[in-house]
This record gives C-alpha cells, structure tokens and sequence, in this order.
C-alpha cells in the first residue's frame, strides 16, 4: 500500500520521461499495425476514386501548425490521390498561418508526384504539377464564414488574384470555374470553428457535396452531421488519416504513426488503470479505518 | 546535401527540443523559441493580409496603372469607403475617439449575425431535426439488416437508439421541471448518453494528443531525410532511422542537463549575492 | 450618434441580411455581393489591429523594464524579418548584396523601436537608425540581384520567407501543442477515475474507442473491437452530438437575435 501511495504522489516529470521512453522505442522497433478501414472515410474515398478526369476538387487547407500533426497526413494522401487521378485541385486557407501549411504541402506533393509510382497495382507516370493547370491556390482571407459566403457567389469576389498574386481569370483552369457549382467536391480539412461555417454557411445554403479532415479532439462532434447527410464522409484524426494512406496504397506519416500511437495508447490505458485501482485502494482503506 | 537546408532543418530540431525542455521546467530556452515564434507569427501573418488581402482587394481595385488624385477620380472610387471604415478601427487606442470604432464593428456584427440567423437555424436545428424525425424506424430489420447483428448501425435497433437518445438528451439539456418519474428517467437516459458521446470524444482526444508528440518525433528523425526530397516519407538507400534518434535523444539530455546546471548555478549566484 | 447610430447599423443591416435570405431578388443580391466584399476590406483592417498591438506591447515591455523584457527584442526581430523578406525578392539565382541589406534594414528598424523604447539615449538610437537604414537603401539602389515587391506577391515565395516558415514557425508552434501529449498522460494518471455511474459510462466509452485498432486484442476477438467502436460512435455518440448541435444552434439564433435587436451589447464595450 505505501507503495501504491507513493506511485501515485510521483513526481508527473517521471511520468512524461515514461511516456518519451516508450514512444521513441516504438517508434525505434518496426512493426506493423493493422488498420481498418472505416465506411466513413471509406465514402470520401469512392468519391475522389470514381470522379473523372479534369473535375474540380476544392481542398480548404483551414488548419494551422498546431494541428499539422493531424491533418497533414491528410492532405498530402488526398492531394496526391487526386493528381494521381489527373483531377484539378482548387486550395483555399481560411486560418492564420493556413497559407504556409498548403504552400508546403503543394511543394511537397509536387515533387512526389514528379516521380513514378505504383498504387494498388497501378502504374502512374510522373508528371510536372502546374500551377494554373492542375490547381490554383486561392490564399487568405479573415472572417472565414463570410468569404464561405462569398465564394457561393463567385470566388473572384473574395480571391481577385491568388496566393503567388496572379489574377483568377490568368489561370486556365479557373476560366468558367466560377463558384461552387463548377466543384464537384469541396474537402474541408480543418482543426477548429472553420469547420462549422463550412456547414452552416457553405453546405446549407449552396447544397455541395462536403467531406471533412478534422483532428481527433472534433471528430465525435460532426457525427450528427454524417447522419443528417449534410456531410458526406469524415476522416477523424491521424487514424482517419491513415485509413485514407491504406485505401490509396501511399503510406506516409500517418501509418508509420500509428504504430507509436498503439503504445502510448498502451501507456495512457495503464496509467488510466492504474490511477483507479489507487482509488480502489485508497476507498478499501478510508473504509478500514473508519470501521475501526 | 544542402548545407543550407541542413542548417535550417538543425535549427528546426533545436526548436523542438527547446520547446519540450519546457517539460522539465520553464528555462531561457523555451523562452526563446516562445518570443521567436510570436514575432515570426506576426510577421507572416502581416505580409499574408497585405499580399492576400488589402494589396489585390483594395489597391489593385483603386490602382488600375493610372495616376490618380488620393483615388477619388479612380475607376472604383466606392472602394474608398470600406477602406475609411477599416481606418476607422484604429481610433480603439484613443480614449477620447473609441466610439468612432463602433460604426465599423457595428456594420460588422450586424452583417454576421444577420446572416447567421437562417443559415444557423437552418444547418443545426432543422436539418438534425429533420433527421431525428424523417426516418422512419425499420421495425422489419429491427436486429440488423439481413440477420441478427447487434452493432449494425443501420438497423432499427439503432435507429431507436439514436432518436430516444437525442430526445432525452435534449429533455435534459431544455427542461428545469424536476427530474421525477417518467421525465426523470429520461433525462437520466440523457445523461447517460452524453456520457457515452463525452467519452468517445475524450477517447479521441488522446489519439489526437498523442498523434502530435508523434509527428515531434518523426519530424526530428526524418529532418535530414527530408533533404533529399521534401515529402519526409521518401526512403533512401542505407538510413536507418534508429541514429538519428538515439543522437536527438543524447542531445536533449545534454541539453536538458546545462539548463539544469545554469539554472542552479543562477540560484546559488542570487543567494550568495 | 455614438450609442444610438451602431444599434441601427447592427439592426438594418441584420434584418436586411436576413431578408435577403427569403427574398433573393437581384438588386438585393447586388447590395449582398458589395456587402461581402466590403467587409472583407473592413475585416483586413480589423485583424491587422493584432499586429500593431503586439508591436506596442513588446516596444512598452521594453520601455518600462517589465520581466523579461529583453526577450521582446527577439519577437520584434522576428516580426519584421518577416515583413522584410515579404516585400523583397531575388530577380535570379544569385543572393547578390541581399543578406547585408536584410540585416542593416532590419537593424534600421530595431533601432527605430529602440529609439521609441529607450528614455534616455534617443539621439544615439536616431543616429544609428540613419545609418543602417542608410546603408541599406545605398544597397537597395545599387544591388540588381534583388528588388521589391509590393504590388505583386513575389516575396510570399522568398526562400527566406518560407525557410522562416517551415523551419521556425512550424516547429515551434506544433511542439508547442504536442506538450499536450505529456498533460493528458498526467491527467490520465491522477485524474480520469471511475468515482461514479456516470464516469465509469464515460471512461468505458473512452476505452472502447482506445482499444480498437490494437491488434494484439483484435488476436483474441477478430474486428469486434472496430465495429463496437464504430457503432459507438455512429449510434450513442451521433445521439448525444445532435442533442448538443441543436441545443448550440438555438443558443446561436438566439443571441444572434438579441445582438440584432438590441439587447445584448458586448461589442460596444465600455463608454
């Protein structure tokens, strides 16, 4: 018991040592971790997997650094499946330091798909990605509900030029592409409020097809959503990330993730237990004492 | 390799640890990185307003490759107006001209909420509504469709669930009448539920919590790595991730160990004096 | 005019938003369009009250000494390394005279919130801020491997720019979050207990979502694990989350309604 008592007055540094410990040896020790795919992220895929050629896909890049960890994984495996199908991206950002989360990623996506690769078994060329051609990254814009707004109107209203500064109409795949109606897929990624707006103010008044990326904190949140049919799919988290790396055979960060997330689970579960057998033991022994 | 990019990805790295030796005790070296990235932070985010917003929405409207007086005689003079607006958000730092504020905020606020009011009402409240009441329950699958499955979501079983569980979430939150017979027990049943919901969301914020230090380490074990061609999920020939990490981890006990010793030599340095 | 002309901007243009929802005819679609677009314009300015507020904050903590005022020496040099590279750009490959002149503009500009910090020595500072800001415009005038850029948005893909971004900012503020990682491995230690019913319904539900994708359980139990998660989610946890939207969104129109008619004056503030 004294023991028990003196575990449970640790100092809580030990505690995070402990937690550092066996993450980085998880992460350290290769081993596989299944992943299953859930229909919910399952649905975002058959969607992007069965458009054709040339549709317009607009990816909203609404998270900053914080949430990186998370989303990240998401976009690249999305964007990337959607190059890989030759289907057009239209990036918007309507967070803080979005802008620089997405210019990253289209350089990073870029290069990787300068390179020739094999998914489930297909052979896809490497091709040079162009801006204006194979997508137009919209920028930054404050006070996201109404820009949602805006862009149901026309995106040149909200986005008279892009990120790099060039005019809407100078990109040739943004002539006739005017407002959510020339979309057939807008992908809302985003780790906060954002995400409402996109509901509110852009699904519930324009009637698109929307799917979601959201970090795990909001993820049980938008299950309503789901049901109602406001929202078409949602990938929850770094383990909805990784579903999507599985189902596009592309497995990035968020596989290799998860095997370190399957031990610190392992740890948090532990230390869950083990803090309510000291309460167990502690009740047990109030109970002892006041019997005496 | 470029020796650039390795000093930056080193600097990057040395961030990171300087971060997370908050987690021993606040030092100079959080500090730091605290103050760098406010200002950094700042920074970006005032070029991105001008280049994304005020540079392509206001002046390039206004500034069309002709000179003109103050823009008045310009082909979109009614752009001056949003622009004396937003000016007149600054008076906020004059006490005596605040309220000169308010007309730009005011315009604002009404804007958005006047907007939020159906858009609202209509995506939250009619939409679940809609959805709690529209589908009918299939009494005919009523264990699962095609053969008794308890965790088929489609079936009427859960569908039952989903529509008494929301009601009674709902009695709860809606109602003060006390919680006694019937109603109390639904308004039980409604907790209940809210539990079940909270608990999946916080079993979800510790993947999410978790997922975060995971992208930390696979950040300082693939900063080299990334060099070679910028997706951070590109192997080469020969690495092996097990080094760099073993080194990182040398690196943050080194670390970890000067801050300890400067701060106790601080400490005795103040007492002494 | 100062109370009473906001609460009937608040109110014409909310009612008129709302009415424009019913009735989309198109000249009220035309007033709708030049009122997103202003307000975009205003919205700039509003959020672009941060950063000069955070400029003065840093300059008072350095002029009045408060604790650790000298790390607000850094977040300036960030600030405006930021803003300097923003605005410029390389016309080739080559750097040129480019990082002396970053430095001697950026020095200019620390010594001009020197000089609007410091209560004793401002003619020294003036000084100083002359001459590095004089050495940088020679360079700016004679150097061609660079130019400004301020109409156009050359400088957001500025090495420097995004080097700024991807190895400073990025780093630091995902780190930042990931010390979470470390509070909810505590706060599951000491804090998530089964004191009751409704904590013990809570921490099994967790667990329940914890524990699918382990595939050591998933040995003994096949997929049972995902699906139990999965229906959890789908079925009590869609419940309960749909309970909370509607209950959120009626608590949104409501205020909303009583921002437009009056009642609920906040934003005002003081006076």
């Amino acid at each position: 018991m004294d023991l028990f008592e003196k575990l449970m007055k640790l100092d809580r540094r030990w505690i995070f040592l402990f937690l550092i410990v066996v993450c980085v040896l998880s992460y350290a020790i290769d081993f596989y971790v299944p992943i299953l795919v859930e229909p919910e992220s399952q649905k975002i895929y058959d969607y992007v997997e069965n458009l054709e050629e040339g549709s317009i896909v607009l990816i909203a890049i609404d998270y900053d650094p914080n949430n990186m960890a998370e989303l990240h994984p998401m976009t690249y495996a999305m964007v990337e499946h959607c190059w890989r199908k030759k289907v057009k991206v239209i990036f918007t950002s309507l967070s803080q330091n979005g802008p620089g989360m997405a210019d990253q990623a289209i350089r990073d996506i870029s290069d990787s798909l300068a390179l020739d690769r094999t998914y489930n078994g297909v052979e896809f060329k490497g091709r040079e990605i162009v801006n204006g051609v194979d997508y137009c990254f919209l920028g930054y814009k404050p006070y996201y509900a109404l820009v949602i707004l805006a862009m149901g109107q026309d995106f040149r209203l909200p986005f008279p030029s892009d990120y790099y500064g060039n005019p809407l109409d100078s990109l040739p795949m943004m002539v006739g592409t005017h407002n959510y109606g020339d979309v057939d897929l807008v992908v809302d990624v985003s780790g906060g409020n954002i995400t409402d707006a996109w509901i509110s103010y852009g699904q519930s008044r324009f009637n698109f097809t929307l799917a979601l990326g959201l970090t795990g904190v909001m993820t049980a949140q938008y299950y309503p959503y789901l049901g109602s049919g406001q929202v078409h799919g949602i990938m929850g988290g770094l383990l909805g990330a990784a579903q999507y790396e599985q189902m596009c055979d592309n497995a990035g960060l968020a596989i290799d993730g998860m095997r370190i997330q399957l031990a610190a689970h392992v740890v948090i579960i532990f230390f869950i237990v083990m803090g309510n057998i000291g309460l167990l033991l502690e009740r047990r022994r109030l109970k002892r004492e006041g019997g005496i | 390799m470029d020796f650039g990019l390795y000093l930056w990805t080193t600097l990057g790295a040395f961030l990171t640890l300087a971060i997370f030796s908050f987690l021993y005790k606040d030092n100079p070296f959080y500090k730091i990185a605290e103050h760098l990235v406010v200002g950094v932070s700042a920074g970006y985010f005032a070029v991105i307003l001008w280049h994304n917003g005020l540079s392509p929405n206001l002046f390039q409207r206004l500034n069309d490759g002709n000179w003109y007086f103050l823009w008045m005689d310009s082909t979109a003079p009614w752009y001056l107006i949003p622009a004396i607006l937003g000016i007149m958000m600054y008076t906020r730092f004059s006490k005596k001209w605040a309220w000169v504020s308010r007309w730009p905020m005011a315009l604002y606020i009404g804007i958005a909420t006047g907007v939020a009011i159906p858009l609202e009402m209509g995506a939250r409240v009619n939409r679940q509504l809609f959805a709690i009441m529209e589908r009918s329950i299939d009494w005919a699958n009523f264990f699962g469709v095609g053969g008794f499955n308890l965790l088929d979501t489609a079936s009427g079983l859960s569908q039952l669930i989903v529509f008494v569980g929301a009601m009674a979430a709902l009695i709860y939150f809606f109602f003060s009448k006390e919680h006694t017979g019937l109603f109390g027990a639904t308004a039980k049943f409604g907790i209940w539920i809210l539990m079940i919901g909270f608990g999946a969301s916080f079993g979800y914020t510790v993947m999410a919590r978790i997922s975060l230090f995971i992208n930390r380490i696979q950040y300082i074990d693939n900063n080299w790595l990334q060099n070679g061609l910028n997706t951070g999920i590109t192997p080469i020939e020969g690495y092996h991730a097990g080094y760099a990490v073993i080194f990182w981890l040398v690196v943050l006990i080194v670390v970890g160990y000067i801050i300890r010793e400067i701060m106790t030599y601080l400490k005795t340095k103040e007492k002494s004096a | 005019m100062k109370r009473q002309l906001p609460l009937a901007l608040v109110f014409v243009f909310g009612l008129f938003m709302v009415f424009q929802y019913f009735v989309p005819h198109e000249s009220s679609e035309w007033v709708y369009e030049f009122l997103l677009d202003w307000i975009l314009i205003i919205g700039i300015f509003a959020v672009a009250l941060g950063i000069w507020s955070l400029f003065r904050v840093a300059v008072d903590k350095i002029k009045t000494h408060k604790p650790n005022w000298g790390y607000s020496y850094l977040t300036l040099l960030g600030l405006f390394s930021m803003v300097v590279f923003g605005f410029t750009a390389l016309n080739g490959e080559s750097w040129g005279w480019y990082f002396p002149f970053a430095i001697s503009a950026l020095m200019a500009i620390m010594m001009i919130a020197q000089t609007m910090a410091t209560t004793s020595q401002k003619g020294l500072y003036a000084g100083l801020t002359g001459l590095f800001a004089l050495i940088a415009v020679v360079i700016a005038i004679f150097d061609p491997a660079w130019s400004f850029h301020f109409s156009t948005a050359e400088g957001v893909e500025n090495p420097m720019f995004r080097a700024f971004f991807d190895h400073i900012l990025i780093p630091c503020l995902s780190t930042m979050f990931a010390l979470l990682a470390f509070f909810i491995a505590s706060a599951a230690y000491r804090a998530f207990r089964a004191r009751n019913l409704l904590a013990s319904l809570l921490l099994i539900a967790a667990l329940i979502v914890m524990l699918r994708f382990n595939p050591w359980l998933a040995a003994v139990y096949g997929d049972f694990g995902a699906r139990l998660s999965n229906w959890l989610m789908n079925v009590p946890n869609m419940a309960a989350q749909r309970a909370i939207v509607i209950g959120v969104g009626l608590g949104i129109v409501a205020t909303a309604l009583k921002v437009i008619l009056g009642i609920e004056r906040g934003y005002m503030g003081k006076g």
